[in-house]
């Protein structure tokens, strides 16, 4: 059923924002800012989750949902306290609870080891405290503790029927008399419940002989419009049972006096006076005082027409407002769509300034003016569009909470994250692709970056860790910087495992820096036996790979004693760039322009040759690799006059700077990414292409992937050669 | 006649369960997260009945009833109250503020249309 099946995919999207939710509530009451509307949100968090469960039928993650709705109950109202072990218990139900909706969508198998035990502690809360009022949802039957909340039967609705009961009640044909006997309370009418459709039930159930008791309506100077004066007299005769009957009464069976007696088989001994009732039905149910009847209405409005009017006003003339959207909903195929479609509309609109410039057109005048406009107006579109898909980081961010108590339970280190900057906005895809490398670097982190609590406490520093993240725009990307107050980078040690690895040479004469840099290199791994935590067969090479994939760049600084941080610097959106458009040998290349320091016009002294083949520019008294574009890519075969060329001073994302060598420069400009590995396949030195305005395609390089493809050049390392073998 | 039903429910599944047994049952629906919008759509509807649910932010279903049956406009519109308990007191206590009926959470659709044929006008 089609219907059902995306009711159930809204069903595990609203979990995930549910769960989000539970998350950030439990977080602020760990950290003492606990007030009303938190454990409100909190609770209704998990109550929400569990009525759709129910709607579902998921009937192991209601039982869940139900006991840990039942502690969070307790808590609401005040029944127990936020003491710090109750949140962990809570904060681990809450990722059970995460797992539970995760193995109810995707399938597998639970750990039932796991849910069942936590099920135990959060019942264990239950029980202690339980009170009458609070044991409406745990329901703990008595001797049967441990088993209370697994009983269905605790929450769902039990249905008692009274048919058999009463069977002997039954005529011949199945048929039984009932006669009922009701008088509304005023309440029941100001419940917008009505006697007319009580009648109509009755009805329904068999035939029925129905007599209105007008005995106790007052004169009319008496009469209270909102009062309820009449009473009904029923003889029933059904084949339903008493039950049936009974439920018809359900909603109202506070707000009148009822009486429903079986007949027995001879005839009643019970006394009344049928007054027939002519017709009961939605016309005589006026919306406002449905306790005054038609004959009434009509005399009332010989005296007060006014009133008479407004009592039996129709319910019609209303017509469906809008409901007030704030959001909608949209599928992800489109918006790409639209994404790609505005991407066009940006190489089209360049194209056509182009031509315009082309056809001598004077800048001022209207066409070349209106072009302006256009262009603004492009931008603007872009721009829009591109908001749509941005997202801010803090789902990524709350996931990395539950890392972060995972990892510290496991290694037995007490950890605290500070988040700052979940608002952020990135683009989806980003956002995606960036849980699991930053999974990577928070296990490493609370695994390799902090001490024990008791070398802490040695090292005269709190017990308890700190891990921060933190996430801010800067100059047109985002940057995630992950960092904890640990004891540093061991640097003798990375060292030494790069040597015996054969990273390094052993006489290797290295910077700070480029030591810390070696736990990035493929196969590099710290933790002398691989531990649970942080090996899970990838190392910093893994994390580093796929930031790069995302057009992002991964530093890291440390300091002996203080801690380490990793910063990723991220593009906002994936689809655009703004580029360096050069030439080299006859070919237009774009230069991504977040890489570019600066560029110079070399002069024939400043450039030096450095063994066979590599060459250095001098610049500002340093001297920078030059890195001849059109050779790293086959482009021509002999080595390019560095005068009369430009030199393009990038920097990578080890903040070492290289000089690419290109023929000239001919401007600056944003480009749409298409990507090539996608239609074609993956180019050494290239990270995508684009259509320029003049409709000729032209690469995008991938400048790291150049500057470290040139520098293990010269000493032909293996790396090298396999990367280059690839492409 | 076509019977146009208020929706009320923070939980986007409900909402859209109610709508799909609703119109199934060929009436028109309206919707609302909570009770304060839920306020907001009945001052431009006129809906036969209201469906809400209990536990929602901003305003609560014990809220939303109290302002319904408050309103001279609105008062006599039937109210279903959604409980995912069959648990008397929140049941009670919306009852004792003006609640027409209730339905049990996860309700069978076939009770659910019966429910409102059964309250409405």
């Amino acid at each position: 059923m089609d219907t059902m099946a995306a009711i159930k995919q809204t069903f595990f999207q609203e979990c995930e924002e549910q769960l989000a939710e539970l998350e950030t509530g439990l977080l602020a009451i760990e950290s003492q800012q606990v007030d009303d509307d938190t454990i409100n949100a909190v609770f209704r968090a998990v109550h929400s989750i569990k009525g759709g469960a129910g709607a579902f039928g998921l009937d192991e993650l209601v039982r869940f949902a139900h006991t840990f709705e039942t502690v969070l109950d307790l808590l609401r109202g005040s029944q127990i306290e936020a003491a710090p072990p109750l949140v962990k218990l809570m904060l681990r139900s809450s990722d059970t609870l995460a797992d539970l909706v995760r193995y109810s969508r995707d399938g597998g198998e639970m750990d039932q080891a796991r849910v069942g035990q936590l099920h135990d502690e959060l019942m264990q809360v239950v029980n202690p405290v339980a009170t009458p009022a609070c044991a409406q949802s745990a329901e703990p039957h008595a001797g049967d503790d441990e088993a209370g909340g697994d009983d269905p039967e605790a929450f769902f609705p039990v249905t008692v029927t009274f048919d058999d009961l009463i069977g002997e009640n039954s005529d011949d044909d199945g048929q039984i008399v009932f006669n009922v006997w009701f008088k509304p309370k005023p309440e029941l009418y100001a419940k917008a419940n009505d006697a007319a459709k009580l009648l109509r039930e009755l009805r329904a159930l068999g035939e029925a002989d129905i007599a209105c008791d007008r005995s106790d309506v007052p004169l009319l100077s008496e009469l209270d419009p909102e009062g309820a004066y009449l009473a009904w007299n029923v003889r029933l005769v059904t084949s339903a049972g008493e039950s049936a009957v009974r439920d018809v009464f359900e909603f109202v069976e506070f707000d009148c006096e009822i009486r429903i007696e079986a007949e027995p088989s001879v005839e009643p001994d019970f006394e009344f006076t049928p007054e027939p009732v002519a017709e009961i039905g939605p016309a005589e149910a006026p919306a406002d005082s449905p306790a005054i009847p038609q004959a009434v209405l009509e005399r009332l409005a010989e005296f007060a027409p006014e009133q008479a009017a407004k009592a039996a006003a129709p319910s019609a003339g209303a017509s469906p407002a809008q409901q007030a959207q704030t959001t909608i909903r949209v599928d992800l195929d489109r918006v790409d769509r639209l994404i790609d479609l505005v991407g066009e509309l940006v190489i089209n609109q360049s194209m056509l300034a182009q031509r315009v410039t082309e056809a001598g057109i004077a800048r001022l005048s209207d066409v070349a003016v209106g072009l302006d406009d256009l262009e603004q107006l492009t931008r603007e579109i872009q721009d829009s569009v591109m908001a749509i898909r941005a997202q801010p980081v803090r789902p990524i961010f709350q996931r990395m909470s539950r890392v972060v108590r995972e990892v510290a339970d496991m290694t037995g280190k007490s950890v605290r994250l500070i988040t700052e900057g979940e608002n952020c906005e990135v683009d989806k895809t980003v956002i995606e692709r960036l849980t699991d490398p930053l999974t990577h670097m928070i296990r490493n982190a609370i695994d390799h970056g902090l001490e024990s609590p008791e070398e802490r406490v040695q090292a005269g520093k709190p017990e308890q860790g700190v891990v921060r993240m933190t996430a801010a725009h800067r100059s047109g990307r985002v940057i995630i910087e992950v960092s904890d107050d640990g004891s540093g980078i061991n640097r003798e040690r990375v060292r030494s495992i790069a040597v015996d690895k054969g990273l390094i040479d052993a006489d290797a004469q290295l910077a700070d820096n480029e030591i810390d840099d070696l736990i990035f290199a493929p196969g590099f791994s710290t933790a002398s036996a691989v531990s649970d935590v942080s090996g899970r067969g990838v190392g910093m090479d893994v994390v580093k790979r796929s930031i790069q994939a995302l057009g992002g760049r991964i530093a890291i600084s440390s300091r002996p004693g203080k801690g380490t941080a990793f910063t990723l610097s991220l593009p906002l959106t994936l689809a655009v760039l703004d580029g360096m458009v050069v030439t080299v040998a006859g070919q237009t290349l774009v230069v991504p322009l977040t890489a570019i320091v600066e560029t110079l016009q070399p002069k024939n002294s400043d450039v030096h040759g450095l063994g066979e083949t590599a060459r250095v520019i001098s610049t500002r008294g340093a001297f920078i690799p030059l890195i001849d574009v059109g050779r790293e890519l086959g482009y021509r075969d002999c080595e390019a006059d560095p005068v009369g060329s430009v030199a393009i001073m990038v920097e990578s994302e080890n903040r070492a700077q290289s000089a690419l060598l290109v023929d000239g420069i001919i401007g600056q400009q944003q480009v749409v990414i298409k990507s090539l590995e996608t239609n074609y396949g993956h180019v050494f030195g290239v990270a995508a292409a684009t259509i320029l305005g003049d409709g000729r395609v032209a690469v995008i390089l991938d400048v790291d992937a150049i500057v470290a493809g040139s520098r293990s050049d010269p000493a032909r390392s293996e790396g090298a050669n396999r990367k280059r073998n690839a492409a | 006649m076509t019977r146009t039903i208020l929706t009320v429910d923070d939980s986007r599944t409900i909402r859209e369960m109610l709508r799909a047994t609703l119109m199934e049952a060929g009436m028109e629906v309206l919707q609302a997260e909570d009770g304060m919008q839920g306020l907001e759509v009945l001052q431009g509807a006129r809906p036969d009945v209201i469906v809400t649910d209990i536990n929602m932010p901003r305003m609560d279903g014990f809220g939303f009833i109290e302002a319904v049956r408050g309103s001279d406009q609105h008062r006599a519109i039937p109210i279903l109250v959604l409980t995912t308990e069959s648990v008397d007191d929140k049941k009670d206590r919306a009852r004792r503020l003006g609640a027409t009926g209730w339905i049990v959470k996860p309700f069978d659709p076939a009770k659910l249309v019966n429910a409102i044929n059964r309250v409405a006008a």
